[in-house]
Protein backbone atom coordinates (compact mmCIF):
# COMPACT_ATOMS: atom_id res chain seq x y z
CA UNK A 1 0.00 0.00 0.00
CA UNK A 2 1.37 3.42 -0.87
CA UNK A 3 2.13 5.78 1.97
CA UNK A 4 -0.25 8.41 0.63
CA UNK A 5 -3.19 6.04 1.05
CA UNK A 6 -2.38 5.06 4.61
CA UNK A 7 -3.77 8.02 6.50
CA UNK A 8 -7.13 8.12 4.70
CA UNK A 9 -7.53 4.40 5.36
CA UNK A 10 -6.57 4.79 9.01
CA UNK A 11 -8.97 7.69 9.39
CA UNK A 12 -11.86 5.73 7.90
CA UNK A 13 -11.24 2.66 10.09
CA UNK A 14 -10.71 4.69 13.26
CA UNK A 15 -13.78 6.77 12.46
CA UNK A 16 -15.78 3.58 12.06
CA UNK A 17 -14.51 2.28 15.40
CA UNK A 18 -15.36 5.55 17.13
CA UNK A 19 -18.84 5.51 15.56
CA UNK A 20 -19.58 1.92 16.54
CA UNK A 21 -18.28 2.37 20.10
CA UNK A 22 -19.62 5.82 20.92
CA UNK A 23 -22.68 5.88 18.63
CA UNK A 24 -24.83 3.78 20.98
CA UNK A 25 -23.81 5.98 23.93
CA UNK A 26 -24.53 9.15 21.97
CA UNK A 27 -27.93 7.79 21.00
CA UNK A 28 -28.66 7.13 24.69
CA UNK A 29 -27.59 10.64 25.61
CA UNK A 30 -29.79 12.21 22.94
CA UNK A 31 -32.83 10.18 23.98
CA UNK A 32 -32.40 11.34 27.58
CA UNK A 33 -32.99 14.95 26.51
CA UNK A 34 -35.50 14.29 23.71
CA UNK A 35 -39.03 15.38 24.55
CA UNK A 36 -40.35 14.54 21.11
CA UNK A 37 -38.59 12.48 18.42
CA UNK A 38 -40.59 11.11 15.53
CA UNK A 39 -39.69 8.96 12.56
CA UNK A 40 -38.04 9.83 10.21
CA UNK A 41 -36.44 12.87 11.85
CA UNK A 42 -32.71 12.45 12.33
CA UNK A 43 -32.80 14.43 15.55
CA UNK A 44 -35.49 15.17 18.15
CA UNK A 45 -37.95 17.91 17.26
CA UNK A 46 -38.17 19.01 20.87
CA UNK A 47 -35.34 19.00 23.38
CA UNK A 48 -35.56 19.46 27.11
CA UNK A 49 -35.05 18.15 30.60
CA UNK A 50 -38.68 17.33 31.35
CA UNK A 51 -37.94 13.63 31.89
CA UNK A 52 -34.89 14.38 34.04
CA UNK A 53 -37.24 16.29 36.30
CA UNK A 54 -39.55 13.28 36.41
CA UNK A 55 -36.67 10.98 37.32
CA UNK A 56 -35.08 13.25 39.91
CA UNK A 57 -38.34 14.28 41.58
CA UNK A 58 -37.56 13.47 45.23
CA UNK A 59 -40.75 11.45 45.61
CA UNK A 60 -40.31 9.65 42.31
CA UNK A 61 -39.74 5.94 41.93
CA UNK A 62 -36.42 6.41 40.17
CA UNK A 63 -34.76 8.15 43.11
CA UNK A 64 -36.17 5.52 45.42
CA UNK A 65 -34.65 2.82 43.18
CA UNK A 66 -31.32 4.63 42.98
CA UNK A 67 -30.95 4.89 46.76
CA UNK A 68 -32.11 1.31 47.19
CA UNK A 69 -29.50 0.14 44.66
CA UNK A 70 -26.75 2.15 46.36
CA UNK A 71 -27.79 0.79 49.77
CA UNK A 72 -27.77 -2.81 48.48
CA UNK A 73 -24.39 -2.26 46.80
CA UNK A 74 -22.92 -0.86 50.06
CA UNK A 75 -24.20 -3.82 52.08
CA UNK A 76 -22.90 -6.22 49.43
CA UNK A 77 -19.46 -4.57 49.48
CA UNK A 78 -19.30 -4.73 53.27
CA UNK A 79 -20.32 -8.41 53.29
CA UNK A 80 -17.87 -9.33 50.53
CA UNK A 81 -14.96 -7.58 52.25
CA UNK A 82 -15.79 -9.09 55.63
CA UNK A 83 -15.65 -12.55 54.04
CA UNK A 84 -12.82 -12.06 51.57
CA UNK A 85 -10.22 -10.23 53.70
CA UNK A 86 -9.77 -13.16 56.13
CA UNK A 87 -10.08 -15.72 53.32
CA UNK A 88 -7.67 -13.84 51.05
CA UNK A 89 -5.16 -13.45 53.88
CA UNK A 90 -5.30 -17.17 54.69
CA UNK A 91 -5.01 -18.09 51.01
CA UNK A 92 -2.00 -15.81 50.51
CA UNK A 93 -0.13 -16.25 53.79
CA UNK A 94 -1.52 -19.20 55.71
CA UNK A 95 -0.86 -22.91 55.46
CA UNK A 96 -4.12 -23.95 53.93
CA UNK A 97 -4.65 -27.57 52.90
CA UNK A 98 -6.12 -27.99 49.40
CA UNK A 99 -5.30 -24.39 48.55
CA UNK A 100 -5.72 -24.74 44.73
CA UNK A 101 -9.07 -26.49 45.22
CA UNK A 102 -10.28 -23.72 47.53
CA UNK A 103 -9.25 -21.03 45.04
CA UNK A 104 -11.01 -22.95 42.28
CA UNK A 105 -14.14 -23.24 44.41
CA UNK A 106 -14.31 -19.45 44.67
CA UNK A 107 -14.03 -19.26 40.90
CA UNK A 108 -16.96 -21.61 40.30
CA UNK A 109 -19.73 -18.97 40.25
CA UNK A 110 -17.90 -17.49 37.26
CA UNK A 111 -17.49 -20.82 35.45
CA UNK A 112 -21.17 -21.79 35.25
CA UNK A 113 -24.03 -19.96 33.59
CA UNK A 114 -25.50 -18.17 36.59
CA UNK A 115 -29.15 -17.95 35.56
CA UNK A 116 -30.23 -21.54 36.39
CA UNK A 117 -28.49 -21.15 39.76
CA UNK A 118 -30.39 -17.93 40.51
CA UNK A 119 -33.66 -19.67 39.69
CA UNK A 120 -32.93 -22.32 42.28
CA UNK A 121 -31.68 -19.81 44.86
CA UNK A 122 -35.06 -18.10 44.49
CA UNK A 123 -36.79 -21.43 45.04
CA UNK A 124 -34.70 -22.13 48.16
CA UNK A 125 -35.17 -18.56 49.45
CA UNK A 126 -38.91 -19.05 49.15
CA UNK A 127 -38.81 -21.38 52.15
CA UNK A 128 -36.94 -18.76 54.21
CA UNK A 129 -39.08 -15.78 53.15
CA UNK A 130 -36.03 -14.14 51.61
CA UNK A 131 -37.58 -13.53 48.19
CA UNK A 132 -38.41 -9.89 47.58
CA UNK A 133 -36.29 -8.74 50.53
CA UNK A 134 -33.14 -6.63 50.65
CA UNK A 135 -31.14 -9.26 52.60
CA UNK A 136 -32.04 -11.84 49.93
CA UNK A 137 -30.75 -9.63 47.13
CA UNK A 138 -27.62 -8.73 49.13
CA UNK A 139 -26.84 -12.43 49.65
CA UNK A 140 -27.15 -13.17 45.93
CA UNK A 141 -24.95 -10.19 45.00
CA UNK A 142 -22.39 -11.16 47.65
CA UNK A 143 -21.83 -14.64 46.21
CA UNK A 144 -21.31 -13.12 42.81
CA UNK A 145 -18.95 -10.49 44.27
CA UNK A 146 -16.88 -13.03 46.22
CA UNK A 147 -15.36 -14.37 43.00
CA UNK A 148 -13.63 -11.05 42.43
CA UNK A 149 -13.02 -9.99 46.00
CA UNK A 150 -11.41 -13.25 47.15
CA UNK A 151 -9.11 -13.46 44.14
CA UNK A 152 -8.11 -9.80 44.28
CA UNK A 153 -7.62 -9.88 48.07
CA UNK A 154 -5.44 -12.99 47.75
CA UNK A 155 -3.31 -11.26 45.12
CA UNK A 156 -3.10 -8.07 47.20
CA UNK A 157 -1.88 -9.93 50.30
CA UNK A 158 0.49 -12.12 48.31
CA UNK A 159 2.16 -9.01 46.84
CA UNK A 160 3.34 -7.78 50.26
CA UNK A 161 6.93 -8.60 51.17
CA UNK A 162 6.90 -11.06 54.11
CA UNK A 163 10.04 -9.33 55.43
CA UNK A 164 7.97 -6.27 56.37
CA UNK A 165 5.71 -8.37 58.59
CA UNK A 166 8.73 -10.20 59.95
CA UNK A 167 10.34 -6.88 60.90
CA UNK A 168 7.23 -5.80 62.81
CA UNK A 169 7.15 -9.11 64.63
CA UNK A 170 10.84 -8.83 65.50
CA UNK A 171 10.20 -5.43 67.06
CA UNK A 172 7.72 -7.05 69.38
CA UNK A 173 4.37 -6.49 67.69
CA UNK A 174 1.88 -9.33 68.11
CA UNK A 175 0.25 -11.10 65.18
CA UNK A 176 -3.01 -9.06 65.32
CA UNK A 177 -1.15 -5.76 65.64
CA UNK A 178 1.14 -6.70 62.72
CA UNK A 179 -1.89 -7.53 60.59
CA UNK A 180 -3.81 -4.34 61.35
CA UNK A 181 -0.88 -1.92 61.34
CA UNK A 182 1.38 -3.36 58.64
CA UNK A 183 -0.32 -5.92 56.41
CA UNK A 184 -3.77 -4.37 56.05
CA UNK A 185 -2.58 -0.83 55.19
CA UNK A 186 -0.16 -2.25 52.61
CA UNK A 187 -2.92 -4.33 51.01
CA UNK A 188 -5.39 -1.44 51.13
CA UNK A 189 -5.06 -0.23 47.50
CA UNK A 190 -5.86 -3.69 46.15
CA UNK A 191 -8.68 -4.17 48.62
CA UNK A 192 -10.18 -0.79 47.70
CA UNK A 193 -10.05 -1.73 44.02
CA UNK A 194 -11.86 -4.99 44.77
CA UNK A 195 -14.43 -3.13 46.90
CA UNK A 196 -15.17 -0.70 44.06
CA UNK A 197 -15.47 -3.61 41.69
CA UNK A 198 -17.93 -5.47 43.93
CA UNK A 199 -19.90 -2.25 44.47
CA UNK A 200 -20.28 -1.69 40.72
CA UNK A 201 -21.13 -5.34 40.01
CA UNK A 202 -23.89 -5.13 42.60
CA UNK A 203 -25.14 -1.76 41.34
CA UNK A 204 -25.47 -3.11 37.79
CA UNK A 205 -26.63 -6.63 38.62
CA UNK A 206 -29.81 -7.62 36.80
CA UNK A 207 -30.39 -11.38 36.59
CA UNK A 208 -30.17 -12.24 40.29
CA UNK A 209 -32.28 -9.23 41.31
CA UNK A 210 -34.80 -10.18 38.63
CA UNK A 211 -35.44 -13.63 40.15
CA UNK A 212 -34.86 -12.96 43.85
CA UNK A 213 -35.79 -9.31 44.32
CA UNK A 214 -38.58 -8.48 41.86
CA UNK A 215 -41.16 -7.12 42.13
CA UNK A 216 -40.86 -5.97 45.76
CA UNK A 217 -37.20 -4.90 45.66
CA UNK A 218 -37.01 -2.64 42.64
CA UNK A 219 -33.35 -1.81 42.02
CA UNK A 220 -32.36 0.69 39.35
CA UNK A 221 -31.56 -1.98 36.71
CA UNK A 222 -35.02 -3.49 37.27
CA UNK A 223 -36.60 -0.04 36.97
CA UNK A 224 -34.66 0.49 33.74
CA UNK A 225 -35.95 -2.82 32.40
CA UNK A 226 -39.55 -2.03 33.35
CA UNK A 227 -39.33 1.43 31.80
CA UNK A 228 -37.89 -0.04 28.59
CA UNK A 229 -40.49 -2.82 28.47
CA UNK A 230 -43.19 -0.19 28.99
CA UNK A 231 -41.88 1.78 26.01
CA UNK A 232 -40.73 4.69 28.13
CA UNK A 233 -37.49 5.33 26.27
CA UNK A 234 -36.56 8.57 28.04
CA UNK A 235 -36.90 7.21 31.58
CA UNK A 236 -35.00 4.05 30.56
CA UNK A 237 -32.24 6.15 28.95
CA UNK A 238 -31.85 8.41 31.97
CA UNK A 239 -31.73 5.40 34.33
CA UNK A 240 -29.10 3.85 32.06
CA UNK A 241 -27.07 7.08 32.19
CA UNK A 242 -27.21 7.11 35.98
CA UNK A 243 -25.84 3.55 36.00
CA UNK A 244 -23.23 4.49 33.43
CA UNK A 245 -21.60 7.35 35.33
CA UNK A 246 -20.03 5.35 38.20
CA UNK A 247 -18.81 2.68 35.78
CA UNK A 248 -17.05 5.11 33.47
CA UNK A 249 -15.62 7.07 36.41
CA UNK A 250 -14.22 3.80 37.73
CA UNK A 251 -12.74 2.91 34.36
CA UNK A 252 -10.83 6.19 34.20
CA UNK A 253 -9.74 5.65 37.81
CA UNK A 254 -8.47 2.10 37.55
CA UNK A 255 -6.76 2.39 34.23
CA UNK A 256 -3.51 2.01 36.13
CA UNK A 257 -4.65 -1.26 37.71
CA UNK A 258 -5.97 -2.62 34.45
CA UNK A 259 -2.74 -3.02 32.59
CA UNK A 260 -3.00 -5.60 29.88
CA UNK A 261 0.01 -7.45 31.28
CA UNK A 262 -2.00 -8.21 34.43
CA UNK A 263 -5.07 -9.26 32.45
CA UNK A 264 -2.92 -11.64 30.43
CA UNK A 265 -2.14 -13.57 33.61
CA UNK A 266 -5.82 -14.43 34.10
CA UNK A 267 -6.54 -18.11 33.77
CA UNK A 268 -2.93 -19.19 33.93
CA UNK B 1 5.15 -16.29 59.11
CA UNK B 2 1.41 -16.17 58.61
CA UNK B 3 -1.41 -17.98 60.32
CA UNK B 4 -1.04 -21.67 61.05
CA UNK B 5 -3.12 -24.42 59.50
CA UNK B 6 -6.07 -24.30 61.89
CA UNK B 7 -6.38 -20.52 61.88
CA UNK B 8 -6.09 -20.52 58.06
CA UNK B 9 -8.99 -22.94 57.81
CA UNK B 10 -10.99 -20.88 60.31
CA UNK B 11 -10.41 -17.68 58.31
CA UNK B 12 -11.51 -19.29 55.03
CA UNK B 13 -14.58 -21.14 56.32
CA UNK B 14 -17.07 -18.22 56.42
CA UNK B 15 -16.50 -17.36 52.74
CA UNK B 16 -16.56 -21.05 51.78
CA UNK B 17 -19.84 -21.58 53.63
CA UNK B 18 -21.45 -18.71 51.74
CA UNK B 19 -20.28 -20.09 48.37
CA UNK B 20 -21.39 -23.60 49.37
CA UNK B 21 -24.85 -22.56 50.56
CA UNK B 22 -25.60 -19.95 47.93
CA UNK B 23 -23.86 -21.42 44.92
CA UNK B 24 -22.92 -25.10 45.18
CA UNK B 25 -26.17 -26.10 46.89
CA UNK B 26 -28.49 -24.34 44.40
CA UNK B 27 -26.30 -25.65 41.58
CA UNK B 28 -26.88 -29.18 42.85
CA UNK B 29 -30.55 -28.33 43.27
CA UNK B 30 -30.76 -27.33 39.60
CA UNK B 31 -28.94 -30.50 38.46
CA UNK B 32 -31.26 -32.75 40.47
CA UNK B 33 -34.35 -30.70 39.58
CA UNK B 34 -33.68 -31.27 35.88
CA UNK B 35 -34.36 -35.01 36.42
CA UNK B 36 -37.37 -34.77 38.73
CA UNK B 37 -41.04 -34.15 38.12
CA UNK B 38 -43.24 -31.96 40.33
CA UNK B 39 -43.81 -34.80 42.80
CA UNK B 40 -40.06 -35.46 43.09
CA UNK B 41 -40.02 -38.73 41.12
CA UNK B 42 -37.11 -39.37 38.73
CA UNK B 43 -37.97 -38.65 35.11
CA UNK B 44 -36.58 -37.57 31.76
CA UNK B 45 -39.87 -35.80 30.98
CA UNK B 46 -38.35 -32.35 31.55
CA UNK B 47 -35.87 -32.97 28.77
CA UNK B 48 -38.67 -34.27 26.54
CA UNK B 49 -40.62 -31.06 27.07
CA UNK B 50 -37.47 -28.98 26.61
CA UNK B 51 -36.77 -30.81 23.35
CA UNK B 52 -40.35 -30.37 22.07
CA UNK B 53 -40.57 -26.68 22.91
CA UNK B 54 -37.04 -25.35 22.74
CA UNK B 55 -34.87 -27.36 20.36
CA UNK B 56 -34.97 -24.50 17.88
CA UNK B 57 -34.03 -22.00 20.57
CA UNK B 58 -31.20 -24.24 21.73
CA UNK B 59 -29.73 -24.30 18.24
CA UNK B 60 -30.37 -20.57 18.02
CA UNK B 61 -28.44 -19.99 21.27
CA UNK B 62 -25.49 -22.05 20.03
CA UNK B 63 -25.38 -20.13 16.74
CA UNK B 64 -25.60 -16.71 18.42
CA UNK B 65 -22.88 -17.50 20.93
CA UNK B 66 -20.54 -19.11 18.39
CA UNK B 67 -20.97 -16.33 15.83
CA UNK B 68 -20.34 -13.79 18.60
CA UNK B 69 -17.21 -15.64 19.72
CA UNK B 70 -15.87 -15.75 16.15
CA UNK B 71 -16.42 -12.01 15.70
CA UNK B 72 -14.96 -11.22 19.13
CA UNK B 73 -11.86 -13.27 18.25
CA UNK B 74 -11.50 -11.49 14.90
CA UNK B 75 -11.86 -7.97 16.29
CA UNK B 76 -9.70 -8.54 19.36
CA UNK B 77 -6.87 -9.99 17.25
CA UNK B 78 -7.24 -7.04 14.86
CA UNK B 79 -7.10 -4.52 17.71
CA UNK B 80 -4.28 -6.28 19.55
CA UNK B 81 -2.43 -6.79 16.29
CA UNK B 82 -2.61 -3.15 15.32
CA UNK B 83 -1.52 -2.04 18.80
CA UNK B 84 1.50 -4.36 18.52
CA UNK B 85 2.48 -4.02 14.87
CA UNK B 86 0.96 -0.68 13.87
CA UNK B 87 3.31 1.97 12.57
CA UNK B 88 1.49 5.16 13.43
CA UNK B 89 1.89 6.26 17.03
CA UNK B 90 -1.08 8.61 16.76
CA UNK B 91 -3.42 5.95 15.37
CA UNK B 92 -2.30 3.49 18.04
CA UNK B 93 -2.93 6.02 20.81
CA UNK B 94 -6.42 6.80 19.49
CA UNK B 95 -7.31 3.12 19.14
CA UNK B 96 -5.93 2.36 22.60
CA UNK B 97 -8.09 5.07 24.11
CA UNK B 98 -11.24 4.18 22.19
CA UNK B 99 -11.49 0.41 22.18
CA UNK B 100 -11.85 -0.31 25.90
CA UNK B 101 -14.87 1.89 26.66
CA UNK B 102 -17.58 -0.79 26.46
CA UNK B 103 -15.67 -2.96 28.96
CA UNK B 104 -17.13 -1.19 31.97
CA UNK B 105 -20.53 -0.42 30.58
CA UNK B 106 -23.08 -2.68 32.29
CA UNK B 107 -24.88 -5.18 30.06
CA UNK B 108 -28.26 -3.68 30.84
CA UNK B 109 -27.04 -0.22 29.84
CA UNK B 110 -25.53 -1.66 26.65
CA UNK B 111 -28.86 -3.32 25.90
CA UNK B 112 -30.73 -0.04 26.36
CA UNK B 113 -28.20 1.78 24.13
CA UNK B 114 -28.66 -0.78 21.37
CA UNK B 115 -32.45 -0.72 21.62
CA UNK B 116 -32.24 2.79 20.22
CA UNK B 117 -28.99 2.72 18.23
CA UNK B 118 -29.71 -0.23 15.92
CA UNK B 119 -33.49 0.13 15.83
CA UNK B 120 -35.16 0.98 12.53
CA UNK B 121 -35.23 4.67 13.44
CA UNK B 122 -31.94 4.51 15.35
CA UNK B 123 -28.82 6.56 14.93
CA UNK B 124 -27.00 3.90 12.91
CA UNK B 125 -29.59 3.89 10.15
CA UNK B 126 -30.01 7.66 10.30
CA UNK B 127 -26.27 8.18 9.91
CA UNK B 128 -26.10 5.76 6.98
CA UNK B 129 -28.99 7.66 5.36
CA UNK B 130 -27.25 10.97 6.07
CA UNK B 131 -24.12 9.83 4.25
CA UNK B 132 -26.23 8.51 1.38
CA UNK B 133 -25.17 4.90 1.94
CA UNK B 134 -28.76 3.83 2.59
CA UNK B 135 -32.07 5.04 1.28
CA UNK B 136 -34.73 5.99 3.81
CA UNK B 137 -37.16 3.36 2.53
CA UNK B 138 -34.48 0.65 2.64
CA UNK B 139 -33.73 0.90 6.34
CA UNK B 140 -34.52 -2.01 8.60
CA UNK B 141 -34.23 -2.61 12.31
CA UNK B 142 -31.74 -5.05 13.78
CA UNK B 143 -33.60 -5.80 16.98
CA UNK B 144 -33.46 -9.57 16.59
CA UNK B 145 -30.66 -12.15 16.74
CA UNK B 146 -28.37 -9.77 14.87
CA UNK B 147 -28.88 -7.16 17.57
CA UNK B 148 -27.99 -9.69 20.26
CA UNK B 149 -24.78 -10.63 18.41
CA UNK B 150 -23.95 -6.94 17.85
CA UNK B 151 -24.37 -6.16 21.56
CA UNK B 152 -22.39 -9.19 22.74
CA UNK B 153 -19.52 -8.39 20.35
CA UNK B 154 -19.63 -4.71 21.31
CA UNK B 155 -19.50 -5.53 25.02
CA UNK B 156 -17.05 -8.46 25.07
CA UNK B 157 -14.48 -7.48 22.41
CA UNK B 158 -12.70 -4.95 24.69
CA UNK B 159 -12.37 -7.59 27.41
CA UNK B 160 -10.74 -10.15 25.11
CA UNK B 161 -8.78 -7.47 23.22
CA UNK B 162 -7.32 -6.18 26.49
CA UNK B 163 -6.10 -9.68 27.37
CA UNK B 164 -4.80 -10.39 23.87
CA UNK B 165 -3.09 -7.01 23.52
CA UNK B 166 -1.43 -7.55 26.89
CA UNK B 167 -0.13 -10.96 25.85
CA UNK B 168 1.09 -9.56 22.52
CA UNK B 169 2.92 -6.73 24.30
CA UNK B 170 4.80 -9.32 26.34
CA UNK B 171 6.09 -11.20 23.29
CA UNK B 172 9.71 -11.29 22.30
CA UNK B 173 10.13 -8.55 19.70
CA UNK B 174 13.23 -10.17 18.20
CA UNK B 175 11.33 -12.79 16.16
CA UNK B 176 8.95 -10.13 14.88
CA UNK B 177 11.82 -7.86 13.87
CA UNK B 178 13.62 -10.77 12.24
CA UNK B 179 10.53 -11.63 10.18
CA UNK B 180 10.18 -7.96 9.19
CA UNK B 181 13.80 -7.85 8.04
CA UNK B 182 13.19 -10.92 5.92
CA UNK B 183 10.41 -8.98 4.22
CA UNK B 184 7.31 -10.60 5.72
CA UNK B 185 4.20 -8.44 5.58
CA UNK B 186 2.63 -7.32 8.85
CA UNK B 187 -0.49 -9.40 8.20
CA UNK B 188 1.64 -12.48 7.73
CA UNK B 189 3.61 -11.75 10.90
CA UNK B 190 0.33 -11.35 12.79
CA UNK B 191 -1.17 -14.61 11.51
CA UNK B 192 1.94 -16.78 11.53
CA UNK B 193 4.03 -15.46 14.41
CA UNK B 194 1.98 -13.37 16.83
CA UNK B 195 -1.42 -15.12 16.99
CA UNK B 196 -0.05 -18.65 17.57
CA UNK B 197 1.89 -17.35 20.59
CA UNK B 198 -1.15 -15.70 22.21
CA UNK B 199 -3.68 -18.39 21.30
CA UNK B 200 -3.88 -19.60 24.89
CA UNK B 201 -4.80 -16.15 26.21
CA UNK B 202 -7.26 -15.71 23.36
CA UNK B 203 -8.89 -19.04 24.20
CA UNK B 204 -9.24 -18.12 27.89
CA UNK B 205 -10.89 -14.83 26.96
CA UNK B 206 -13.27 -16.56 24.57
CA UNK B 207 -14.29 -19.25 27.08
CA UNK B 208 -14.96 -16.58 29.73
CA UNK B 209 -16.98 -14.61 27.18
CA UNK B 210 -18.86 -17.78 26.22
CA UNK B 211 -19.97 -18.35 29.83
CA UNK B 212 -20.89 -14.68 30.19
CA UNK B 213 -23.05 -14.73 27.06
CA UNK B 214 -24.77 -17.89 28.27
CA UNK B 215 -25.61 -16.13 31.56
CA UNK B 216 -26.79 -12.70 30.48
CA UNK B 217 -30.56 -12.30 30.57
CA UNK B 218 -30.97 -8.58 30.01
CA UNK B 219 -29.55 -8.42 26.48
CA UNK B 220 -31.73 -11.10 24.79
CA UNK B 221 -34.72 -10.07 26.90
CA UNK B 222 -34.50 -6.42 25.91
CA UNK B 223 -33.34 -6.79 22.31
CA UNK B 224 -35.44 -9.66 21.08
CA UNK B 225 -38.25 -10.91 23.23
CA UNK B 226 -40.00 -12.84 20.48
CA UNK B 227 -39.35 -16.33 19.18
CA UNK B 228 -36.83 -17.69 18.46
CA UNK B 229 -34.97 -16.54 21.52
CA UNK B 230 -32.07 -17.54 23.73
CA UNK B 231 -32.24 -20.21 26.45
CA UNK B 232 -31.88 -17.57 29.17
CA UNK B 233 -35.15 -15.97 28.05
CA UNK B 234 -36.84 -19.40 27.87
CA UNK B 235 -35.78 -20.23 31.42
CA UNK B 236 -37.07 -16.90 32.74
CA UNK B 237 -40.36 -17.54 30.91
CA UNK B 238 -40.75 -21.07 32.35
CA UNK B 239 -40.28 -19.66 35.87
CA UNK B 240 -42.11 -16.35 35.81
CA UNK B 241 -45.05 -17.22 33.58
CA UNK B 242 -45.55 -20.96 33.91
CA UNK B 243 -43.92 -21.76 37.27
CA UNK B 244 -42.35 -24.81 35.62
CA UNK B 245 -39.06 -25.43 37.43
CA UNK B 246 -38.53 -28.85 35.88
CA UNK B 247 -38.23 -27.66 32.28
CA UNK B 248 -36.28 -24.57 33.35
CA UNK B 249 -33.76 -26.79 35.14
CA UNK B 250 -33.54 -29.09 32.12
CA UNK B 251 -32.70 -26.04 29.99
CA UNK B 252 -30.19 -25.00 32.67
CA UNK B 253 -28.60 -28.43 32.39
CA UNK B 254 -28.33 -27.95 28.63
CA UNK B 255 -26.58 -24.61 29.15
CA UNK B 256 -24.14 -26.22 31.63
CA UNK B 257 -23.39 -28.85 28.99
CA UNK B 258 -22.67 -26.15 26.42
CA UNK B 259 -20.26 -24.26 28.68
CA UNK B 260 -18.77 -27.56 29.79
CA UNK B 261 -18.12 -28.38 26.16
CA UNK B 262 -16.48 -24.98 25.63
CA UNK B 263 -14.25 -25.53 28.69
CA UNK B 264 -13.37 -29.04 27.51
CA UNK B 265 -12.46 -27.70 24.09
CA UNK B 266 -10.18 -25.14 25.72
CA UNK B 267 -8.52 -27.69 28.00
CA UNK B 268 -7.93 -30.13 25.16
CA UNK B 269 -6.43 -27.32 23.11
CA UNK B 270 -4.15 -26.42 26.05
CA UNK B 271 -3.05 -30.04 26.49
CA UNK B 272 -2.19 -30.45 22.85
CA UNK B 273 -0.23 -27.22 22.91
CA UNK B 274 1.75 -28.39 25.92
CA UNK B 275 2.32 -31.81 24.37
CA UNK B 276 3.64 -30.13 21.23
CA UNK B 277 6.33 -28.27 23.07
Amino acid sequence: MSAALRWPLRAVLLGLAVFVIFGPLANLLIWSVAEAWFWPNKLPSQWGFRFWEVVFRPTGRAMESLWLSVWIALLTTAASLALSIPAGYALARGRLPWRPVVLLLFLMPQAFPSLPVYINIAQIFFAFDLNGTVPGVVLVHTVHGLVYSVWIATAAFAAIEPELEQAARNMGAGAPRTFFEVTLPLAAPGLVASAIFVFLESLDEFTGSFFVGAPEVRTLPLLLYNAAAGGNIQIASISALILLVPSVAFMLLVERFLKGEVMAKLGR
Amino acid sequence: MGPNRNISILLTVPALVVVALLFIYPLGFSLVGAFQDKAGAWTLGNFGRAWDLYRLDTAFTVVIVLVSCALIAFFSVAIGGYLTLGESRVAKAILNFVYRWPLFIPFIVAAQCMRTFIARNGMMNMTLVYFGILDLDQVQGFLDWRGIVFTFVWKQTPFVALMVAGAMAGLDRATIEAARNLGASRLRILVEIVVPQVSRTLAVGLVLSFVTMMSVLSVPLMLSGQSPSMLTVNMAWRINSVGDYGTANALGFVSYLMTGFAAWFYLRHGMRERAGR
